[in-house]
């Protein structure tokens, strides 16, 4: 994206810890699971910031703190400039219409007891609709708009597929002409062929509206397909972060550096011949996060500084940011 | 872009459900009468209602009117049930006496349920420290047996209907909101509530449209099981003699009075005792129909 692109949200040391009590009657906060830990970054308007690490690095629970679904441990949510952790409860309701999320499960985020046509009237039910419209006549719009036939709306969920009702809760995100949608794991439960329909209609649907995605998953391949730039996250914090190009090509972190060698290449010749980077270990318990570098019990890399204190998270080059003691090194 | 091109398969365009949307009211006709022990039930049930609606004007005498030169008379063909002591047509009696326990009953079950789901609703779904007080509190409620607590209630109150409804409010709620609430335990945590909450909705508004609907059909299968509890306490209190006073012809009410006379008139006792039991257990058997229809696994 441009310099010019203006910053749409600017997430600035978001802390998110869960409690961990001990005790029946009287509970005493023993520690904290450190989901979220000190991160940062922004998300220019119009482009698609793809946030990719391993299951429970974090990822999910950024999403759903920016949107106040969790109410952070600390840090700010900036949104066009305004805090969102200063507004009140009516205030914030004004916000969510400008930021919705598609979720991962399309069985579990549809209400079974509703029919198509109200859980996509929902959110206008809250906010009203766009443009003064009829509400009927945007809800035919909306399933018009992601592929579903307007006869539908009478119909319940368990009566669609996956790949339907996921077409489903995206028109249903898109229903109060959001600035942003936060995209959690919105292919994981689909089957692959469908997962390519699901993200192809994503994309357009961005072309077409203006549309800014927060794309949080695992699959580094699709990731790569969608995104503009890509974060990528360890153990609750971000640990690089980059152009979508530049990180592929000339990944700094070597935890990026271990992704990368694992994302499947389509050519045989030089999916035999590359470089292939195991990680030994297990992830650590987010409850009790590594001295240091997060990822210093399994990096290959690790030497003593990294085991006493923090790498910090910097800029290393215009628009690439790494948290390494060692990323220079890899700056050709 | 034009309807669906792109994604919808043709079979999919054509799609004919297979839903079948024929009447949720009839189809639970249709179940409750698919077997016997329902179908007895429902039965019952409606013979009563009908009774109850119909009342006055099939009872072919007055409630408390009092023929004295028939006195004491077993069945007849004048009197279907026979007469009690003092010269009243015990079938007009009990037919009067419908209206009067399944108003009571009905309308104290409607009340339980509805304040015990109200309360089942905010509780479960706030949680905290008002759920766990309100709950232990009920708790506290639900350890006294029933009938003790009424007849405490009813000490302190006084004798009367609108005492007999609070104490059916009062000993019911608590079983209401604890079977409502352990319904929004596991509902709350959905991934369609949470949805509602990202958009804002207003608590009040996800309670409603999107708790509620997974709420309704355990709720009614306990509103049906309750409706048979409070017909029995209704008729408990009235033999204790602390529900409605005679005159009015209350089946335990009669059912005590007759008590001094059973071994001359044994019909005084047996006919509104039997409404009791049939209805009772009528009742109860429709319920269990229901929850075989709305609870059943699928």
């Amino acid at each position: 994206m441009s310099a010019e692109s203006s910053v749409l949200v600017k997430v600035q040391n978001l802390t998110k810890y869960f409690p961990i009590n001990k005790g029946i009657l009287f509970q005493s906060h023993i520690g904290d699971v450190k989901a979220v830990d000190d991160v940062s970054f922004e998300i220019y308007s119009g482009e698609t910031l793809g946030l990719v690490g391993e299951t429970g690095c974090g990822k999910t629970t950024v999403g759903r703190t920016i949107l106040r679904l969790y109410e952070p441990t600390s840090g700010h949510v900036y949104f066009e400039g305004i805090d969102l952790m200063s507004l009140n409860e009516s205030g914030m309701r004004a916000f969510r219409k400008r930021m919705q999320m598609i979720f991962q499960d399309p069985y579990a985020s549809l209400n079974p007891r509703m029919t198509v046509g109200s859980i996509v009237a929902a959110p206008l039910d809250v906010h009203g609709v766009p443009d003064g419209k009829d509400k009927k006549e945007r809800i035919d719009e909306l399933l018009d708009m992601v592929g579903l036939n307007p006869d539908f709306v009478n119909r319940y969920p368990h009566e669609f597929s996956g790949g339907q009702r996921q077409r489903i809760g995206i028109a249903r995100a898109l229903a109060v002409n959001p600035d942003l949608i936060i995209c959690d794991e919105p292919i994981s439960s689909l089957d692959v062929s469908i997962q390519a329909q699901v993200v192809n209609l994503l994309e357009e649907l961005q072309g077409r509206l203006g549309l800014t995605y927060l794309f949080i998953a695992h699959d580094l391949s699709m990731v790569r397909h969608i995104s503009d730039r890509i974060a990528v996250m360890y153990l609750g914090k971000v640990v690089e972060l980059a152009d979508r190009n530049e990180i592929y090509l000339r990944p700094l972190h070597p935890y990026t550096q271990a992704l990368m060698s694992a994302v499947p290449v389509p050519d045989p010749d030089i999916a035999e011949t590359r470089h292939r980077v195991i990680l030994e270990g297990d992830l650590p318990s987010p409850a009790h996060p590594p001295v240091g570098c997060n990822f210093s019990t399994r990096c290959p890399l690790a030497k003593e500084q990294c085991f006493t204190a923090d790498p910090e998270y910097r800029e290393i080059v215009p628009g690439h940011w790494v948290a390494c003691y060692f990323a220079d090194q890899f700056v050709k | 872009m034009t309807a669906s091109p792109l994604f919808d398969t043709q079979e999919e365009q054509g799609l004919q459900s297979t839903v079948d949307r024929s009447s949720g009211r009839s189809k639970l006709i249709h179940s409750l009468y698919s077997r016997p022990t329902s179908a007895i039930g429902t039965s019952i049930f409606l013979i009563f209602l009908l009774l109850a609606l119909l009342g006055p004007i099939i009872a072919p005498y007055a409630e408390n009117q009092q023929i004295v030169s028939d006195a004491r008379q077993p069945p007849s063909s004048e009197h279907v049930f026979g007469t009690d002591n003092l010269g009243r047509d015990v079938y007009s009696r009990v037919v009067l006496g419908a209206r009067n326990i399944l108003l009571l009953a009905g309308l104290g079950t409607l009340l339980a349920v509805l304040s015990g789901t109200v309360l089942g609703l905010v509780s479960g779904y706030r949680g905290g420290l008002l759920d766990e007080g309100l709950m232990r509190f009920f708790d506290g409620l639900l350890a006294i047996p029933a009938l003790l607590f009424a007849l405490l209630l009813l000490g302190i109150l006084g004798p009367s209907s609108s005492s007999v409804l609070m104490v059916i409010v009062i000993v019911y709620t608590p079983i209401v909101a604890r079977v409502v609430r352990s319904v929004v335990l596991s509902v709350k945590q959905r991934g369609y509530v949470e949805a509602a909450r990202l958009q804002g909705e207003r608590q009040s508004v996800i309670l409603w449209r999107e708790i509620f609907p997974s709420v309704l059909p355990v709720l009614a299968v306990e509103s049906a099981l309750r409706f048979s509890y409070a017909i029995f306490l209704v008729a408990s209190l009235g033999f204790l003699g602390v529900s409605v006073q005679p005159p009015t012809p209350d089946w335990g009410l009669m059912v005590k009075e007759s008590r001094n006379y059973v071994d001359q008139l044994p019909w005084t006792m047996f006919f509104p005792a039997a409404a009791i039991a049939i209805l009772v257990v009528g009742v109860n058997l429709m319920a269990d129909g229901i929850k075989r229809f709305l609870l059943a696994p699928d």
